[in-house]
């Protein structure tokens, strides 16, 4: 997928001015919230199984190639085949060559965000097959040439009646006069088309939500029951997967299922979730079969044993972009790449570079609420703090920000002169803005005062509050 | 070198793997060998009786609709009538389940009663669940010739048979029940677990059943 991340300042200021999608993002802030909170009170294990599904990663992370091995050969002996890609590039050409083997002509897909990042769409359109996205949100977006704007709900950002202009633009061989007012009509229309889809797809590609070391299944969690049509119907099913999905045990992958979706989407358990074990068996009267796992490090492997590698914990479940109040405002396709919110803000800059991705991290309030949902525990704001750091370090930076950080550093380390300084500041700007209590233009803060008006300070300083506030406390106590 | 190589030998870098990693070994193997249960809620932990109506509220909560009979006997009747209520035709598809085979399906004379995997025209089909996990409200199935796995994502309404003793208070018996029939680190081909009728809120965050897979699921639990 193309990436326009460099251009964030520039996505973010166009997506808060569109009224569409603004419109959109207020169903996420609203639905996910909630809905996730009332499923977690109500599961009183619930941060204790946090620490669980944490614990669990954190093994595997430190032992990821023995389990890796133990994959592989469980894989090849359910007869299986399980193929290596170090890149992107690399990924494509192997579903390439599986799928020109098969001579096939079209391939469906289940929803899966890594075939996003390897850009397998348009690859594939390229050589002339042509992929059919068949979870309803990809199905839209697919229809409209657009990128996921949500990693569990790539069509967040479109509305209903942007649905039926699609629908009635696409599918033509339907009826000019159809009602389609209604999700449901919406809906039924894609089960319509789709479904002869299935049956004639040669290739069907899913994600994996887990690979498992013990059995060599693959496992797939979804709501639509798409995913499984994808990978039963056609001849051969190819699962794209990242190497952190692997994991121990099916009891390991049973206590992080617990934690997965009521982080997602505030279900106790999705609809669907399918553990997949090589291809079809002799008795086996349907299913795939020739069954092949391609495995993506793409930059993982180099994450490992940095101050990143709690990021290869993410399970992809979306709370930290749902709670995100920086996602609310401007949604996913303004950060520029296949991963939105704050786990893209830490992922984006590991695998594509912090030259092209280094200041999604400063997109942040650092309000914490982030790291507070995230059912894995990923430190979000401290690793998009390292990012800053590095940032800053490798002069990437716009020379006005580093030279004010820089000079701020100059008196944050001299603690007096910080004071100092400070509340003469301070004084200067109370004193000029008495009258009217507010500036609405600042030399060297226009980047505020352009849309909004400055306070003028009240005389003080938080210290010397601060301080007043404790001689208050400590005059009080005794 | 191969793809394979390089990530192998990038990940050993990264994690510091010395000339002697017994240490890490062992810790895998036992992992795998021992496959600790980790933390299981208390909510499914019940006797039968109270375990089964968890199982019950549960997938009703994600709109599967439920209902009791007597024994096995009693199915063919009870999808027969199930049917008839909604306005569906008197037809219905299964695989080649001993438990399914044995049903008195020749009592209901106005039953259409098809054998084998689904090419997507059935309205409705019929599987047998080896198991039910209460504190989810969820059925799980697997593949092989008994219940093909098309039956349990093409139909418009899926019946879900199980017997009352199959119904598990967690997803961890599952697995114990699963290894003693496939062996230690053996699984068929599939395993669905299935908790409600297919659904999707792609649009606009409404929810809205039957995005792909079936729009209904009826679950008959048999009691004997």
């Amino acid at each position: 997928m193309q990436i326009t991340s460099p251009r964030f300042k520039d996505n973010a200021r166009d997506a808060l001015a569109d009224t569409q999608l603004q419109r959109a993002l207020s169903n996420v802030e609203h639905n996910f919230i909630d809905k996730r909170r009332i499923v977690a009170d109500a599961l009183p294990e619930f941060e204790a199984l946090r620490d669980s599904a944490r614990d669990i990663k954190n093994h595997t992370l430190a032992h990821m190639d023995l389990y890796l091995e133990e994959y592989e050969s469980k894989v090849t002996a359910s007869g299986g085949h399980v193929h290596w890609a170090e890149t992107a590039g690399d990924a494509c050409q192997i579903i390439l060559g599986i799928c020109r083997e098969e001579k096939a002509r079209t391939v469906t897909k289940g929803k899966s965000i890594v075939t996003e990042e390897i850009g397998l769409n348009a690859f594939l359109e390229e050589n002339g097959i042509t992929p059919v996205e068949t979870d309803l949100g990809e199905y839209i977006i697919q229809l409209r040439g657009e990128a996921p704007s949500h990693i569990i709900a790539p069509a967040v950002h479109v509305n209903q009646s942007q649905v039926e202009e699609d629908f009635r633009r696409v599918h033509t061989h339907l009826p000019e006069g159809r009602d389609l007012s209604e999700p449901t009509t919406l809906l039924n229309e894609a089960r319509g088309v789709l479904r002869q889809k299935y049956f004639d797809a040669d290739v069907g590609i899913t994600g994996a939500n887990f690979l498992i070391a013990e059995t060599g299944s693959s496992v797939i969690v979804t709501n639509e029951g798409n995913g499984d049509l994808t990978q039963t119907l056609p001849r051969v099913h190819i699962v794209v997967a990242t190497l952190e999905k692997v994991t121990p045990t099916l009891e390991d992958v049973s206590q992080i299922l617990r934690v997965l979706a009521r982080s997602a989407t505030g279900q106790d358990m999705s609809v669907y979730t399918t553990f997949s074990t090589g291809p079809k068996r002799a008795a086996d009267p349907d299913g795939p079969e020739e069954y092949h796992v391609v495995i993506l490090d793409n930059g993982r492997s180099g994450m490992l044993g940095t101050e990143y590698q709690d990021m290869l914990r993410c399970i992809r479940c979306g709370a930290c972009m749902n709670h995100c109040p920086v996602y609310h405002a401007i949604g996913g396709h303004a950060y520029g790449w296949v991963y939105p919110g704050p786990m893209g803000a830490v992922l984006t800059p590991s695998l594509m570079g912090i030259d092209k991705a280094g200041h999604l991290p400063n997109a942040s309030t650092f309000c914490g609420r982030c790291e507070s949902v995230c059912p894995m525990r990923i430190p979000l704001p401290k690793m998009m703090r390292h990012w800053r750091t590095r940032e800053f370090e490798r002069h990437l930076q716009p020379s006005a920000a580093r030279y004010g950080l820089g000079l701020w550093a100059f008196f944050a380390r001299r603690p007096a002169l910080y004071q100092l300084a400070t509340r003469l500041a301070i004084g200067v700007l109370a004193m000029l803005g008495a009258r009217r209590g507010r500036f609405s233009s600042l030399p060297m803060a226009g980047g505020w005062t352009r849309h909004r008006d400055l306070p003028a300070p009240q005389g003080a300083t938080f210290q010397q509050l601060w301080s007043r506030r404790e001689k208050t406390r400590r005059r009080n106590a005794a | 070198m191969s793809g394979r190589d390089a990530i192998f030998r990038r990940l050993r870098t990264s994690l510091e793997v010395g000339d002697d990693d017994s240490a890490r070994r062992q810790a895998v193997r036992t992992r795998l060998t021992d496959a600790p249960k980790g933390l299981i809620p208390k909510r499914g932990q019940l006797p039968l009786d109270e375990r089964v109506a968890l199982f019950c509220k549960m997938a009703e909560a994600v709109q599967s609709t439920v209902q009791r009979v007597p024994d096995a006997s009693a199915v063919p009747h009870a999808v027969a009538e199930l049917l008839r209520t909604r306005n569906l035709p008197s037809s219905v598809r299964m695989g080649a389940d001993p438990l399914l085979r044995a049903m008195p399906w020749a009592d209901v004379s106005t039953l259409q009663v098809l054998e084998g995997r689904s090419h997507g025209d059935d309205i409705a089909t019929v599987s047998h669940a080896i198991g039910g996990i209460a504190e989810t409200g969820t059925l799980v199935l697997h593949s092989g010739v008994d219940n093909p796995t098309t039956l349990n994502f093409l139909p418009e309404i899926h019946i879900i048979v199980i017997r009352i003793t199959d119904i598990a208070g967690d997803m961890e018996c599952i697995w114990e029940g699963l290894r003693k029939q496939f062996s230690k680190g053996g699984m068929p081909r599939v395993v669905n677990m299935i908790t409600g009728p297919s659904r999707s809120a792609d649009i606009e965050q409404k929810l809205i059943l039957g995005a792909h897979g079936p729009r209904s699921l009826h679950v008959i639990i048999t009691e004997n």
